[in-house]
């Protein structure tokens, strides 16, 4: 019994080390937004202010990346999550044949590199002579954006009884009525939390972005441009906390939802 | 009108798969397949190097590029990276996985996994810049090694051939460090939901036979585990192949497969040369991805 | 009850998944106001069958009338039936009062009519005030009940029942079995009810269908199907059967045909006097199994093959009975209790 609480010591000790490892940077993003530091990354900081929310918040060129950024991924996720409900909606009702292909298309844009699907759509792109616009960007972050709509629908249908479908039809509402009163309503929260995630992702791409929007700045094109050539350290460090801030509600809501309605479900078994 | 509509498709199953189906697959194949295809075709493409046009005759040429010294080193150093990475991130997600998988109650489960999801979901970039503050010349690294008087140290490490530079910011080191950090969460999650699925009275089993906690782990959960690891290895090894930002943000400036790829099609145009690269980490990616598929590992994901 | 108007007919009726034939050729006809069940083994197509009456399913030939009304092309919001489903299918993000006023609703009844007629049958259910829960916050028994309503209200011609106490424990489900049959009775309408429960089958139903392998081996009333089981698979699916068949009923009946005899029929400890209808065959008991109300022995027969023979224990204790194994007897029963089985 000795050497299992040793070993149990150990590996809550390894643990804990994993977490902060994790945290701490994350942590010093919002400790970096008060300093006083100008040119350089100094640790400790020189000094504590606030002064800098102010010189972020006054940057028209910030709020047109956020702006832009925003349209986007709202577009995006719109996209994802009419294509992704369809896809799952199709895999989950019917059995034919190539169902695993589907999935497979689907996770083929995360699952290789984001460069591969980047440089695709750029040479495509190019080869076609499209103009870089808003919907170059949007057409290649829904590409990526499907599948995380399309899991989460589809995990969820699959712990859905196939019966309440019919048992809806069976009390005479046709498909328009039964998918508007009953299946929406059992999907919504996985639907809404594969919209968030979705959004998450594209509100944050980067790679595929450098090559799909031309002279366009989104946010995140922006940061990147800060982390190659820094000009503008105390405003990046502002922006950093706000997005790190921004983006921790979407994923607290997402796995909120997801894990609330599978509780439901397991005791309504 | 609804109601007729709804009769009609009722009576046609095939049609409203197809038209379920027909939106989301052919975007998919339009956009996605297109472009990937449109990608292997500007492959075996070049560039003019006298007009700067890219030249659509087949050649093999563009491929024979990747053959150079200079080509071929980034490849391999990529690769390395890469390898490294899935490596290290196996070997730091392991506990932790364990833990939350095997040790924690069931509200100290939840927490432990949002605290895994939380940096895994939130901003890539913003986290690559925690780390371009942290590993500065002036930042906390150094002034921790300060601190305890260690810069010694530090300064030995940095001046090491290869993995060294001015500073831990602008050394491989650094893009080593940051790429481990930044993956490590899509390690953790795959070999805990891989370890979840030991069930608990193999264990159990294991032990009352008479073996000792490390012989059950060894024996028992480690194997049973694999899928996990590989799992996630698919994940690190991929990304770590394709992203540009890390070692653009930290590295010095020799260049992995994404910065050669990012650079190509940017400032020279050399759209052929950087599809060429791509087919590098897209055929590891697919050994690897048929190699795992025959491991089993496509359970876990 | 039954009036002579045909509610549901099947006319070759096939339903085939590929190479498989879950429904084969079925020819039908459920009377209107009966209590039909649908009985047979998994896979025999008894669900099937009700799911296209339902109209979850289609058949792949022949036709379906309901009331006369050809409905082989109807969807199920287009049928006038209503089904309870096994798993009650109850929606789970809707009360339990919504649940029930799902089809009005769904037909655009005015509110306040709608929830006097929920409340009506949260009475013919005995729950009352239980409306404003969730269905997960019911126990099975409940949830039963309020599948029951959910589809009676729309007033069908015809309610499927799909296994529905399959998921209940054996008292309640004995006591559903008694609420069910009297519901009918006072609803009046067609009830259609699948199980592969025999002994459920013949508490409750007016006729059974005994489905095998997507055919119908026998329609009759519980009497008929137990006392002159039509083919050996009827014989030994409902009820316990002994077959007598080859050698033996060669010299027991005079013919090498098969018959079937029911285990109480045979005479053990009491035997019958020899004579004219009265058939004797000797053999030794192998087994005893002592079960209170009753003792069920296996007898080995000296012309070959083995006769379940079960006795009350009218007269006889645990230690008689329990004697009785390895001992050679006589058995005996009255002719005319054997059956002579069609295949």
């Amino acid at each position: 019994m000795h050497s299992n609480n040793k070993v149990l010591a150990i590996l809550k000790a390894a643990s804990a080390g994993t977490l902060l490892f994790l945290h701490i940077p994350l942590a010093i993003i919002l400790l970096y937004a008060f300093t006083t530091d100008e040119t350089t990354y100094t640790f400790p900081l020189p000094g504590i202010t606030t002064q800098w929310f102010a010189v972020a918040l006054a940057r028209q060129d910030l709020w047109a990346a956020l702006a832009l950024s925003v349209k986007v991924a709202l577009v995006a996720t719109a996209i994802a999550m009419v294509l992704g409900t369809m896809a799952a909606a199709a895999v989950y009702r019917s059995n034919f044949f190539g169902r695993e292909s589907v999935s497979f298309l689907l996770v083929l844009p995360i699952a290789l590199p984001g460069i591969v699907t980047g440089i695709a759509l750029r040479s495509a792109i190019g080869g076609l002579d499209i103009p870089f616009s808003f919907w170059t960007i949007v057409i290649g972050h829904a590409t990526f954006c499907v599948v995380t709509v399309y899991n989460n629908v589809l995990a969820r249908f699959r712990r859905t009884s196939n019966s309440l479908v019919e048992a809806s039809m069976d009390l005479g509402a046709n498909s328009f009525e039964t998918f508007r009163h009953v299946v929406l309503p059992n999907i919504g929260t996985a639907l809404l939390a594969g919209g968030m995630l979705a959004f998450a992702l594209s509100f944050d791409e980067v790679i595929v972005t450098t090559f799909t929007a031309g002279q366009q700045t989104t946010l995140p094109v922006w940061i990147f441009s800060q982390l190659t050539r820094p000009r503008d350290r105390p405003v990046t460090n502002v922006v950093a906390m706000i997005v790190i801030l921004i983006t921790a509600l979407p994923i607290f809501l997402a796995q909120k939802w997801t894990s609330d309605s599978s509780d439901a479900n397991e005791n309504g078994k | 009108m609804f109601k007729f509509l709804s009769t009609y498709l009722y009576l046609r199953p095939k049609l409203v798969l197809g038209l379920l189906l027909g939106p989301p697959m052919i975007y998919m194949a339009v956009v996605y397949l297109g472009s990937l295809a449109s990608l292997l075709v500007n492959s075996f493409y070049k560039l003019d190097s006298f007009t700067g046009l890219i030249d659509r005759q087949f050649t093999l040429e563009t491929y024979a590029q990747l053959f150079q010294r200079s080509n071929l080193d980034i490849l391999i150093r990529t690769t390395t990276m890469a390898a490294a990475v899935t490596i290290t991130d196996a070997l730091i997600a392991f506990p932790l996985a364990y833990t939350i998988a095997k040790v924690a109650g069931k509200r100290a489960k939840s927490f432990l996994y949002l605290a895994v999801m939380l940096p895994l979901w939130s901003s890539y970039l913003i986290r690559v810049y925690a780390w371009k503050l942290i590993l500065s010349k002036e930042g906390i690294i150094s002034w921790l090694f300060n601190l305890v008087g260690l810069n010694p140290l530090l300064d030995w490490i940095l001046s090491l051939p290869n993995i060294g530079g001015s500073s831990l910011a602008l050394s491989p080191i650094g893009v080593f460090i940051v790429f481990c950090y930044i993956w490590l969460p899509y390690m953790i999650l795959p070999i805990q939901a891989a370890l979840e699925r030991v069930s608990g009275t193999l264990e159990e089993a294991s032990s009352d036979l008479g073996a000792k906690t490390t012989q059950t782990f060894f024996n028992i959960t480690l194997p049973l585990s694999m899928p996990g690891v590989i799992a996630g290895s698919i994940f690190t090894f991929s990304l770590t192949l394709g992203d540009f930002i890390v070692p653009l943000s930290l590295g010095n400036s020799k260049y992995f497969i994404g910065q050669a790829v990012y650079s190509h099609q940017g400032t020279s145009g050399n759209v052929p040369l950087a599809a060429a690269f791509t087919m590098g980490p897209v055929l590891i990616m697919v050994i690897y991805l048929l190699i795992a598929r025959r491991m089993g590992a496509f359970d876990a994901l | 009850m039954a009036n002579g108007i045909t509610a549901v007919s099947f006319e070759k009726v096939s339903r085939s998944f590929g190479e498989i034939k879950a429904v084969d050729q079925v020819d039908l006809e459920i009377r209107d106001g009966e209590f039909f069940s649908l009985l047979g083994p998994s896979g025999s197509g008894k669900t099937t069958s009700l799911r296209l009456i339902a109209g979850f399913d289609r058949q792949t030939s022949g036709s379906i009338h309901l009331y006369g009304q050809d409905v082989s092309d109807l969807p199920p919001y287009e049928r006038d039936v209503n089904t309870v489903f096994q798993d009650y299918a109850l929606f789970p993000h809707m009360n339990i009062a919504d649940n029930i006023g799902y089809g009005l609703m769904i037909k655009k009844v005015p509110r306040h009519e709608r929830d006097n007629k929920v409340e009506e049958m949260l009475n013919l259910i005995q729950l009352q005030g239980v409306g404003s829960r969730k269905p997960s916050q019911l126990s099975g028994g409940q949830r039963q009940r309020v599948a029951l309503a959910r589809a009676l209200i729309n007033n069908p011609k015809v309610l499927l029942l799909d296994e529905p106490l399959g998921a209940l424990d054996l008292k309640l489900r004995q006591q559903m079995q008694v609420e069910l049959k009297s519901l009918q009775k006072r609803v009046g309408i067609t009830f259609i009810f699948v199980t592969h429960d025999q002994e459920e089958a013949l508490t409750m139903s007016d006729r059974i269908a005994v489905f095998n392998k997507g055919k119908i081996e026998q329609v009759g009333s519980p009497a008929e199907i137990y006392e002159h089981p039509s083919t050996s698979f009827v014989a030994g699916f409902v009820g316990v059967s002994n077959l007598i068949k080859g050698q033996v009923s060669l010299r027991l009946a005079g013919t090498d045909a098969t018959y079937s005899i029911r285990p109480e029929k045979i005479h053990l400890t009491n035997p019958l006097q020899a004579g004219q209808g009265v058939v004797i065959a000797n053999g030794s008991v192998r087994d005893v199994v002592y079960l209170g109300l009753y003792t069920r022995y296996l007898v080995e027969l000296e012309d070959g093959g083995d006769l379940v023979v079960v006795e009350q224990n009218l007269h006889t204790t645990s230690m008689d009975v329990l004697a009785l194994k390895g001992k050679k007897v006589s058995l005996s029963w009255k002719k005319e209790h054997m059956r002579l089985i069609g295949d």
